[in-house]
């Protein structure tokens, strides 16, 4: 648990916010099921970024892996039908949204089966069936996409929301002034989820802002807003879902920055000589994963030989899409301008 | 039954029916409630649909054409509204990176239905960043239909096309044909669609084919109309109507039948879209060609505030008649 969450009957305090503690009445299976989707995220990345080493695969990806508590605990604290936006490090948002595993693969290794027909790859997958609009290949580019999609959720009064994932690098593009603003005035139903995973490509947050926390920028726009420890699964379930509720009861939008890490570089061509080994150590000992397996070990809804389990499971159907994938053909060449127009 | 109707009110008659009829259809952009749009074009509109689908917006252009975009993808048939095409640039990464390339990159299974308003060209002496044309800019990018209409039937009809279109529309109004006394114009009461990707010709002729774009239709129709009084000569004047997708075999027809292609555009005339018709052309109706194709378009600079040299920047009736006689030798 973090400093700032302490738990008290079913309510929690985080950043001076009174948070209903949800996570405490959710049923065994959706805990254990958040675990495994963890995992998921976790076994396809290092499965991608050996391909990405070997050179398997022809472009690039931005992994997820040492952020995986902020996806899926936001996506679980939100309902199904719900909508989110992803970023260009996406398949930790699309995993928690329910991405078929084997398409993703096959996205990655450019093939016809792929989400996109090989047309997108790791940076653009969608699934608008299942309420994922979109991964982005440009920092910001999202934001008022999913201000968008809350305006029809507020215009159709369908009772959705949005959660439209972000990083710390985009929080200082003019677009996310602009989005939120324009969400506050018309109090749409959006969660902005900042992702400070402390560095912008290579540019430490410390030297991108001069504030403390990027969720002060609240104020600007007149809306709630907190920090989080976002490799805290529990507290990012629980703030987000609290605030789901006050979105969808028409009381605006909310900012939330999520603390986390990302343990690989940033892309395939990184050295990382902007970083210490020391620091990347000391954040992989904060392990997402490591953290909610105690909280589920300590109450008592997973053991030991589950969670080995669980794994293992999650590890045969990552072999599965990686079968997947190399099997599939790959696009025909003459379909090169189809799906240009509708 | 038809009335006489000018462009704005063809444009706004477009709106008001297709939101009438659908409720997904909402406007959204700057001072387009109370005020009207700066140029009037969205009068009444608040009074008859209320604030939610008359959705006046903070000065935010970025923010106006993302916000369509996500409603767009999940269920709504936005018309976004920039006050002048020059303010599109503040939305260049949204229209280029996100509306045209959403389709295609995602796979072909999502739609962006959203259509971009914007008024173009110059004439009015507000000077550079108010005056420009920016339709080659915009035409170049696959995913885009970019539609200039040049009279109230057509604006009327191409306007619920784009409407009704799955795929991002911009569509380009001149602010100078808004009022435009000379072409106030029959236009029917009813819905009807003018089909994008078709051009039209807007006057029969064989000694010469201009093809031209929006205010330079005018502009060609007038020099048109003199040669054929003073020298009869016969000009057939082509409105291209839809950039993207052009329909260059409409022009080629006509080609054949005239040997002979001028091409009119207001946007300067270096990197200018009639580059793209004379190329097109030139690959595909070469055989039929009795001179080189020529433009007059306007002149390389930003457009100036004078009025003596604004009017030299953009091509007058004198200009394209000059143009005509030099062309036909």
């Amino acid at each position: 648990m973090s400093k700032n969450l302490k738990e008290k009957e079913n309510y929690v305090t985080i950043n001076g916010y009174k948070i209903k503690n949800k996570f405490e009445g959710l049923k065994k299976d959706k805990k254990v099921e958040m675990l495994k989707k963890m995992y998921e995220i976790r076994h396809f990345e290092n499965q991608a970024e050996q391909f990405i080493i070997r050179g398997v695969i022809h472009g690039t990806c931005h992994l997820y892996t040492g952020e995986e508590a902020t996806a899926i605990g936001a996506i679980y604290g939100i309902n199904s039908d719900d909508y989110i936006t992803s970023t260009h490090r996406g398949h930790g948002h699309c995993i928690g949204k329910g991405a078929d595993l084997k398409t993703m693969m096959a996205e990655l290794f450019g093939k016809k089966t792929g989400y996109c027909k090989g047309k997108g790859g790791s940076m653009h997958i969608a699934d608008v069936r299942s309420g994922n609009l979109g991964a982005n290949g440009v920092v910001g580019g999202s934001i008022g996409i999913a201000t968008g999609a809350a305006l029809t959720c507020r215009m159709k009064e369908n009772g959705k929301m949005v959660v439209c994932f972000f990083g710390d690098g985009a929080a200082n593009q003019g677009i996310f002034h602009s989005s939120l603003n324009m969400a506050s005035i018309w109090s749409l139903p959006v969660i902005y989820l900042c992702e400070n995973n402390t560095y912008g490509m290579s540019t430490p947050v410390k030297e991108a802002f001069n504030i403390e926390k990027i969720s002060d920028r609240k104020s600007a726009y007149g809306i709630e807003g907190l920090t989080i420890d976002g490799n805290n699964l529990v507290e990012v379930f629980n703030t987000v879902s609290h605030f789901s509720d006050k979105c969808r009861e028409g009381r605006g939008p909310v900012l939330i920055e999520s603390l986390t890490y990302r343990w690989s570089g940033h892309s395939k061509s990184d050295a990382q000589v902007y970083r210490t080994k020391e620091e990347v150590k000391r954040w992989k000992e904060k392990d997402p994963i490591k953290r909610y397996k105690k909280v589920l070990f300590e109450q008592g809804v997973l053991t030991e030989r589950e969670d080995k389990e669980i794994e293992k499971e999650v590890g045969a159907s990552i072999e599965k899409a990686v079968k997947f994938a190399k099997e599939s053909p790959f696009p025909d060449p003459s379909g090169v301008e189809d799906d240009v127009y509708a | 039954m038809t009335r006489k109707l000018t462009y704005l009110e063809a444009v706004r008659e477009a709106m008001q029916q297709k939101m009438r009829q659908d409720s997904n259809v909402y406007l959204m952009g700057e001072d387009i409630a109370e005020y009207g749009g700066a140029f009037g074009v969205t009068v009444g509109m608040l009074e008859e649909f209320g604030k939610e689908r008359i959705r006046n917006t903070p000065i935010s252009e970025e923010a106006i054409v993302g916000v369509a975009i996500g409603s767009a993808i999940t269920g709504m048939r936005p018309i976004a509204e920039i006050m002048f095409s020059d303010f599109i640039t503040v939305a260049m990464e949204q229209i280029i990176n996100q509306a045209a390339k959403i389709r295609y990159m995602f796979g072909g299974k999502v739609t962006v239905p959203i259509v971009v308003r914007t008024a173009g060209g110059g004439g009015t002496g507000a000077a550079a960043q108010h005056s420009q044309s920016l339709e080659a800019l915009l035409a170049h990018i696959p995913g885009l239909k970019v539609v200039m209409p040049s009279c109230p039937y057509d604006a009327k009809g191409l306007l619920i096309s784009a409407i009704n279109d799955n795929n991002p529309v911009i569509f380009i109004e001149h602010k100078l044909l808004y009022k435009h006394k000379k072409c106030v114009q029959d236009v029917p009461e009813e819905m009807y669609e003018v089909p994008i990707g078709k051009a039209d010709i807007k006057r029969r002729g064989t000694d010469i084919s201009i093809a031209a774009t929006s205010l330079m239709v005018q502009r060609s129709l007038e020099a048109a109309e003199k040669l054929s009084r003073e020298r009869s000569i016969e000009c057939e004047v082509i409105d291209i109507r839809t950039l993207r997708p052009l329909d260059i075999d409409t022009i080629i027809d006509s080609v054949k039948k005239t040997g002979r292609l001028l091409c009119v555009e207001e946007a300067p005339i270096f990197g200018g879209f009639m580059g793209e018709v004379a190329a097109g052309v030139s690959e595909k109706g070469f055989d039929w060609l009795d001179a080189p194709v020529t433009r007059v378009a306007g002149r390389n600079c930003p457009i100036p505030y004078s009025s003596v040299l604004e009017q030299e920047a953009i091509p007058s009736v004198g200009r394209i008649e000059k143009g005509i006689l030099g062309l036909l030798g």
